[in-house]
């Protein structure tokens, strides 16, 4: 059947672009703290970005895909016209990718989950009906929205106050820092290594009893530490450096548990927002292959593998020099309060991929820094900024939902 | 969006206002050629280097406007932004003082006493090392951000501000002494001369007691 061919193709190319734009704008945030700081060159970022992104979306992107393909809209009402479903589908993605980028253009904060999520309510509800919309499922969602900041605040705010006692404040940083970093690396490794066993591994097959989940995280953790102690120890103070900065050499230890909080960040991301490209694209697919709608139908792994591949090009041709760009604006980030942020809101995510609750990943981070600030960490903050994110929840909704509506009416008309 | 990250950090204070401290600290430093060629009466030189004492005093002012312009009332801090606002407030008062008081011994060309010329030169280094102190103080604001404002690093810039008290209370003394030695020689000078020369005694032990006043606004901000 040619016209199903076509969907699939457009649903691609549309899934795709999301993808691109997501490598391209978002990945910034996982990795610039790391470059701005010097943790890392940009081509090293790069590196561990397109592997740690590509591995979040394929391990565990899988539950939050769920969602978006079918978690939103009731299926079951389309059984006699599951065609709706498609054009509904392709109609969100462009409405998302077309909000997104008139957003940037004009410099407003917006975000792709809430972009992609609202455009799919929109053209469910108004495009076919309000009993179309699971609104207790898009309930939920709204709730992690909320949710998501504070939680990934509340954290950053627990580890940096941690930090603060346990090495800043102290007569002999350096000595703390080398004690203490290779901990916190471990529990850095270990909450991520183990949500991700226990929530998103089942997805490609792989369904692990309880106590080997616990078992290969601590494993795994336990490597990753002790690593990061060798390196450590490699790191010698800087005389000259330190007159000027007394924390230089403690900042450089820092340094070296950035990367793994760098790695669990691009990780996190992969996972939470492959599905803003992906979901509506195997709803698509799932649909124009067996023609009908089924709840039961699998994801395809191919599917998270494009999408992932979306993210990690993406991230090759643009994001170099987003990274750039942000990773010399967020100087005040320095690695002991970076790593806090980024641990907090690697988790956070992380949870949310793992209960499928599509979040946003980039306010989760914005949760975080606030979380470093409240607990008097961060220089300066911006708080009109703040409250332009505030809007931008608020206006994000309707306009993706506006745009897919105007779309789908569109593609209801034109497509076979 | 990437730039939602980047643009939540408002411009930090911290790095200008240790740039700040540095200038006013330059400034103050040029008295001692100034006072040199002064005493000597090599008036040509005195008047370059006074011409590079104003310069340093504007570029003192500009920073503190730029930094002003740069604290709204939108920029989450961890101290108050009043209290930052009155440290480069005196920290510009030392590069002010330092320009009246050039201003005023060039303007009359003015003859420092033989008697006390020794112990005027003492005095002004003294209060140099004053401005010296407080630069070192200010130095300390990231490290005190970094920390919290809590921990090692207050006590250390504790000691450092109790340093620069006695200091202060030095040129205290040795402004005294000073005075108490144009008093024995006053009847040989020219009156006008004698009040100018208590003027700008009165004038150079201020440049150390702004230097205080540093101190002191350092200490408030600890006290959060």
């Amino acid at each position: 059947m040619e016209a199903e061919i076509v969907y699939i193709i457009l649903a691609a190319l549309f899934g795709l672009f999301m993808a691109w734009g997501i490598g391209a704008n978002d990945v910034a945030n996982a990795m610039a703290t790391s470059v701005g700081s010097k943790a890392l060159t940009i081509k090293q970022a790069i590196v561990v970005a397109a592997v740690f992104e590509f591995l979040g979306a394929v391990l565990a992107g899988g539950a939050v895909t769920d969602t978006v393909r079918k978690g939103i809209v009731d299926a079951n009402l389309l059984a006699d016209t599951p065609e709706l479903l498609v054009y509904g589908m392709l109609a969100a993605l462009l409405a998302a990718g077309t909000w997104l980028f008139i957003a940037s253009k004009n410099g407003w904060p917006v975000s792709t989950t809430h972009s992609i999520v609202g455009a799919i309510v929109g053209f469910a509800a108004v495009g076919i009906g309000v009993d179309a919309v699971k609104w207790s499922k898009v309930g939920t969602i709204v709730m992690s929205w909320v949710a998501s900041p504070l939680t990934a605040g509340f954290i950053a705010y627990l580890i940096y106050q941690s930090v603060q006692r346990l090495i800043l404040r102290q007569d002999d940083p350096l000595e703390k820092a080398k004690r203490y970093v290779p901990v916190y690396m471990f529990f850095a490794a270990f909450t991520i290594t183990l949500v991700t066993i226990l929530k998103g591994l089942s997805h490609v097959g792989l369904d692990l009893s309880l106590r080997e989940a616990y078992a290969y995280a601590i494993v795994i953790a336990l490597a990753i530490a002790v690593l990061g102690a060798v390196v450590i120890r490699r790191i010698k103070p800087d005389k000259k450096a330190e007159k000027h900065a007394h924390f230089y050499t403690v900042e450089r230890v820092f340094g070296v548990l950035m990367v793994i909080t760098a790695c669990g960040m691009a990780f996190a991301h992969g996972s939470n927002d492959v599905a803003n490209a992906i979901g509506p694209l195997a709803a698509v697919i799932s649909v124009a292959q067996t023609g009908v709608i089924t709840s039961k139908a699998g994801l395809p792994f191919w599917v998270l593998m494009l999408g992932g591949a979306g993210i990690v090009i993406g991230l090759a041709t643009y994001g170099r020099h987003v990274i750039a760009t942000v990773g010399k604006k967020i100087t005040q980030l320095t690695p002991s309060r970076g790593f806090a942020a980024e641990l907090a809101a690697a988790t956070t995510i992380v949870i949310a991929s793992g209960t499928g609750m599509p979040i946003s990943t980039t306010h989760t981070l914005v949760g975080a820094v606030l979380g470093v600030g409240i607990a008097r960490g961060i220089e300066a903050i911006d708080l009109r900024v703040v409250a332009r994110i505030f809007v931008s929840w608020v206006v994000t909704i309707p306009a993706g939902a506006f745009l897919a509506i105007v779309f789908f009416y569109i593609f209801k008309t034109i497509l076979p | 969006m990437a730039n939602m990250l980047a643009n939540i950090f408002g411009s930090s204070p911290v790095q200008p206002l240790e740039k700040h401290i540095g200038i006013a600290f330059s400034c103050a430093k040029q008295l001692r050629g100034f006072f040199a060629a002064a005493v000597a009466g090599d008036w040509e030189k005195a008047a370059s280097v006074r011409d590079e004492i104003e310069r340093l005093e504007h570029e003192a002012d500009d920073l503190k406007k730029e930094i002003r312009l740069r604290l709204p009332k939108s920029l989450f801090m961890p101290v108050p932004r009043e209290d930052l606002l009155e440290l480069v407030l005196v920290q510009d008062k030392i590069a002010n003082r330092t320009k009246d008081v050039s201003g005023i011994v060039l303007g009359r060309k003015m003859q420092i006493p033989a008697e006390i010329a020794d112990q005027f030169v003492d005095f002004v280094d003294r209060n140099i090392d004053a401005a010296k102190q407080a630069r070192k103080s200010v130095r300390e604001l990231d490290e005190l951000f970094t920390a919290g404002f809590r921990g090692a690093e207050v006590e250390l810039v504790t000691a450092l501000i109790e340093e620069l008290d006695l200091i202060e209370t030095d040129t205290d003394e040795k402004q005294a002494s000073l005075r108490a030695a144009l008093f024995e020689i006053e009847d040989t000078l020219n009156p006008v001369d004698a009040v100018f020369m208590y003027k700008v005694i009165e004038l150079t032990g201020e440049i150390a007691d702004m230097a205080e006043r540093v101190g002191r606004r350092l200490e408030l901000l600890l006290s959060h």
